[in-house]
């Protein structure tokens, strides 16, 4: 708990943002010396992410009056991070992000109290997200990004005339970078473009036809990457490829060099090697900075109002000049993920087992093996083994049943898809519909639980 | 260099190289103020591994600092600023010298301007108007470069300030390539030649590059048109149909390569206007005093004006294209080779200007010669005015745009107020709105001061938004975090790039518009 009077004065600056009114607010400002200190018994901030995004958005929320954060990250420290990943120090290569950041923020700034996740965010029951009030992503991956928008999206719902009901939107604020550029983005589901419905800013990863590499190899990438995916496991026959394992990085280098050799194509170099294997992406200190401190200024004026919120996407170009653009894109209204949801006709007996199969089946959603929730139950679960032991026995009987008999209602479904070839886990909000009902019971915004039929889990 | 710096600066050599690098570990940085806007800008850069720093700051460490800045501790209290944030910063990069300097700023401006002339370059933050126009013209005499940064609430900006930056390697992200569609030169003719467009293998023919193939039907299209490329929308609407008429199949990659490369036959026979400016301009008339990149342009002119027959050297690189790998490597060899032969006619010319003007004919590097060729299309000059000059003369028709520009206008009324709050400070001796009972008060002079400024920039008439002008007050002069990483971000961003003399630093003064977060910058 703070101690006010140790306090005095410390959060001068912030406080004055926030104990005083202003004309250009956001909605729902309310002024006052207590407020920095009510957003601190009532905010719950998740950082995703501990890296070079990570590392400077918890600094950042530390220092603008957030003093509840958890962090999440499953990877561990190494030395490249050290450029620019400034909570961590040679001796901690090895540890956890998540926690050896959450420590260093815990020293230097007294009174903040963050929270570390050694894991994946798949590794955690979706309700843990539910806790936040916002969410801050720094990630580097799409479909990391793409997880996280699609369980936000989950907590949203929808009043009758498919309005999204305020209380039930989960803000998320987005970095990314790449070398001298950047972007910062607000997230509110049902309001702003979620992170799928615009989908298309990012480009999708470079990819070689294979006959190139297999036969008119030109470049020195197409010679790494033929070492990289053809020759390995020519050679190596089933021994999976690590990028993490300097000897295996060091022979893919050497077929690589031998094939530019053979082909006379110059500039294989054991930097290029890694970078290509890896798919390295530039990273330096300055722009994570920049990135950062603008999506922690966005998370304190969501939170606190104190002032507008960037409406929605704002980019940083440092490459020639300085460039900021900032631009309001709008929300795809048929958003699978944010939208409210996809309609699913379905026959009162429809088992869930024949449901799984339709979602894998159906064209706009194609998720494989999915694990079914209804409002908060487990439906079915394709993990952990003693879950799905327990939700077996459901898969034979008639979703309908398990529903509770509603005509219609909102289901999610977790699975795995298919994203420019490569299999991601996904989230699907879906709107079930039961055909064959009596008159008269088929009208929307009927919401009733019925809840003896719930499978005893918790 | 040493294999654990190459692996933990591996993510920005991938940007800036190690010629890059090597620049960042050479140079001395001096820190004015070290509060959370100095003190980020320092630590982006004790990161990114620069060769020494120096921070300056005459205050001890308050409560309020500990609000906002990461690089002090609860230990920091009633201690030199300056100290313990430098011993913090040390802390994250051992390969760094760092250094402090208990001293006010405003102190060293005005006794001991000697000071600065032994670093590469001075931050200054968090500095009023009177002293950093001292600044300005101490650093210019002594050639520092000179970067001002500084965070005020919601607002803040940063701007360079020295006589001349030029950029060879200013690395353009879009930037057409090189490939001299238009005309040919006599070996690659040659070489197009060896290929048949009507060959009926069809892997050789979906295996031939799109440079052969522009050759060849460019060459048709000149016989058929009076000596012309197509130029017009139809003609090169008609060109395209040409290509796609020799598609043996419609699949074929190399020829719908060709179809989206045709512009670039039509690519005019000229140097861009930047370079025309460039090698038009009055450093070209180089002596003992100019610099090597100046040298360069001279040669460069020649270059242009004779061998180059209106074209500067060959970049001498080939994008990756749907080839044989036999074709590929054949056709980079050619253009490898014409790049050579260009850069030693300009090497032939650079050492004949050094000789004319006194200097060692080869006291320039080859490999310098070889980057400036490669670079030529690119090459980028940055020249500032001295801060006083923007200051008591900015643009007129410059600020009446901004101020007229909805995009524009909050950035423009956050440059004004900032110069504001300047003489408010020098009026009041504090800025306005510390005093919750002043408030009002001050929000009424700091509009009466503003009108000022409006005035003396050349904007009679002119009214800044009330709202804005409560919100100057509302910040009461704090140092947001969040603003002041953002700052110093963007500060220590600049920084690399003038240090490492690459891409292409800020052009104007950035000012951050924490409102709606559309920061603009301003050409004054
Ligand atoms: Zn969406």
């Amino acid at each position: 708990m703070e101690n006010s009077f140790a306090e005095q004065g410390r959060w001068r600056d912030i406080d004055n943002l926030l104990s005083r009114p202003g004309n250009i607010v956001g909605p729902g400002f309310e002024p006052s010396p207590q407020l920095r200190q009510e957003i601190g018994e009532f905010a719950r901030v998740l950082v995703v992410g501990a890296g070079g995004l990570g590392c400077e958005l918890l600094k950042d929320l530390a220092l603008s009056g957030f003093p509840n954060i958890d962090v999440i990250d499953m990877d561990t420290i190494e030395i490249s991070n050290l450029n620019r990943q400034f909570l961590f120090r040679l001796q901690d290569v090895g540890k956890s992000k998540a926690e050896v950041a959450a420590k260093r923020v815990m020293e230097r700034v007294s009174g903040v109290n963050i929270t570390p996740h050694f894991c994946r965010i798949e590794d955690k029951e979706i309700n843990f997200y539910n806790d936040f009030n916002i969410i801050v992503l720094g990630l580097d991956s799409i479909e990391a990004r793409s997880y996280i928008n699609s369980v936000a999206c989950t907590f949203l719902e929808f009043d009758s005339e498919d309005n999204p009901i305020p209380e039930t939107i989960k803000a998320m604020v987005d970095g990314g970078t790449e070398g001298f550029k950047g972007h910062a983005r607000v997230i509110l589901p049902g309001m702003t473009p979620c992170f799928e419905c615009t989908i298309w800013l990012f480009p999708p990863q470079v990819k070689y036809p294979l006959c190139t590499l297999a036969e008119t190899p030109r470049t020195p990438a197409h010679c790494i990457e033929y070492a990289h995916l053809i020759k390995w496991s020519e050679v190596h026959s089933g021994k999976a490829f690590d990028p993490d394992d300097p000897e295996h990085m060091q022979w893919v280098y050497t077929q690589a060099l031998k094939r530019a050799e053979l082909f006379g194509i110059a500039g294989v170099t054991y930097s290029l090697t890694q970078g290509v294997v890896k798919n390295i992406i530039p990273a330096i200190a300055s722009t994570n900075a920049i990135i950062s401190a603008t999506c922690a200024l966005e998370a304190l004026k969501l939170v606190s109002g104190c002032s507008k919120t960037l409406s929605n996407y704002m980019t940083y170009n440092g490459v020639v000049g300085t460039h900021i653009k900032v631009a309001d894109f709008v929300r795809e209204t048929d958003c699978l993920v944010c939208g409210p949801g996809t309609l699913i006709d379905l026959d009162i007996s429809t088992t869930l087992s024949q449901f799984i199969e339709i979602l894998g089946q159906h064209p706009k959603l194609l998720v494989m093996k999915s694990s079914i929730t209804h409002r908060g139950t487990n439906l079915y679960m394709q993990s952990p083994p003693i879950l799905e032991e327990m939700t077996r026995p459901n898969l034979h009987l008639p979703l309908h049943e398990l529903m509770g008999g509603v005509p219609d209602d909102t289901i999610h479904a977790s699975g795995m898809a298919v994203r420019d070839g490569k299999k991601t886990s996904c989230l699907r909000k879906l709107r079930v519909k039961f055909k064959g009902l009596p008159d008269g019971t088929t009208e929307m915004g009927t919401t009733s639980v019925c809840k003896e039929l719930e499978p005893d889990l918790n | 260099m040493a294999a654990e710096s190459k692996t933990k600066y591996d993510r920005q050599l991938r940007i800036w190289g190690e010629q890059g690098q090597e620049a960042l570990e050479k140079a001395s940085i001096c820190l004015l103020n070290c509060g959370p806007t100095g003190s980020e800008a320092l630590k982006n850069l004790v990161l990114g591994g620069v060769g020494s720093i120096t921070v300056v700051d005459g205050t001890k460490v308050e409560k309020h600092d500990l609000g906002n800045n990461f690089m002090l501790d609860e230990a920091s209290l009633l201690q030199s600023k300056a100290k313990c944030v430098c011993a913090f910063l040390q802390e994250l990069n051992d390969a760094v010298k760092a250094k402090f300097v208990e001293a006010s700023p405003e102190a060293l401006i005005e006794g001991n301007p000697l000071f600065f002339s032994s670093f590469t370059l001075v931050i200054a933050t968090q500095l009023l108007e009177t002293s950093l126009l001292k600044l300005d013209k101490i650093c210019r005499q002594s050639n520092v470069k000179l970067l001002v940064a500084r965070s005020y609430g919601l607002t803040g900006l940063v701007r360079i300030s020295l006589k001349e930056h030029t950029v060879v390697e200013s690395k353009p992200e879009h930037f057409v390539d090189d490939l001299r569609l238009q005309s040919p030169w006599p070996e690659l003719k040659e070489f197009a030649k060896t290929i048949d467009l009507n060959e009926k293998d069809p892997i050789i023919h979906k295996h031939t590059p799109y440079v052969v193939v522009l050759i060849h039907i460019a060459e048709k299209w000149v016989d058929t048109h009076g000596g012309c490329l197509p130029t017009t929308r139809q003609e090169k609407k008609e060109f395209k149909d040409l290509i796609k008429a020799h598609m043996l199949d419609i699949d074929e990659e190399n020829y719908k390569e060709a179809i989206e490369s045709s512009y670039k036959v039509s690519i005019p026979h000229e140097i861009s206007s930047q370079l025309h400016q460039i090698i038009n301009d009055s450093a070209v008339e180089v002596n003992s005093a100019s610099s090597d990149f100046w040298i360069l342009v001279a040669a460069l002119k020649e270059f242009i004006e004779n061998e180059g027959a209106g074209e500067p050297p060959l970049e001498g690189s080939l994008p990756d294209m749907t080839s044989l790998t036999e074709f590929y490597v054949s056709l980079q060899k050619i253009y490898q080779a014409k790049a050579e032969s260009d850069c030693r006619v300009m090497e032939h010319r650079v050492r004949t200007i050094l000789k004319r003007i006194g200097r060692e004919p080869d006291s320039i590097s080859k490999s310098f010669i070889k980057n400036f060729c490669r670079n030529a299309r690119k090459l980028t000059i940055c020249r500032y005015r001295p801060i006083e000059d923007e200051l008591s003369s900015p643009s007129v028709s410059e600020l009446q745009k901004y101020m007229t520009d909805e995009e524009y206008s909050f950035s423009v009324s956050f440059y004004i107020l900032l110069r504001a709050v300047d003489r408010f400070v020098a009026n009041y001796n504090r800025f306005p709105g510390v005093f919750d009972n002043e408030i009002d008060d001050d929000i009424s002079r700091l509009k009466t001061i503003a009108v000022g400024v409006l005035g003396d920039s050349g904007l009679h008439g002119s009214t800044l938004s009330d709202d804005l002008v409560n919100e100057m007050c509302r910040f009461g002069g704090g140092e947001i975090h969040a603003v002041a990483a953002f700052i110093g971000g963007v500060a220590s961003q600049e920084a690399i790039k003038l240090i490492t003399n690459q891409f292409v630093p800020l052009s104007g003064t950035l000012v951050f518009n924490g409102i709606d977060q559309k920061s603009q910058v301003l050409a004054l």
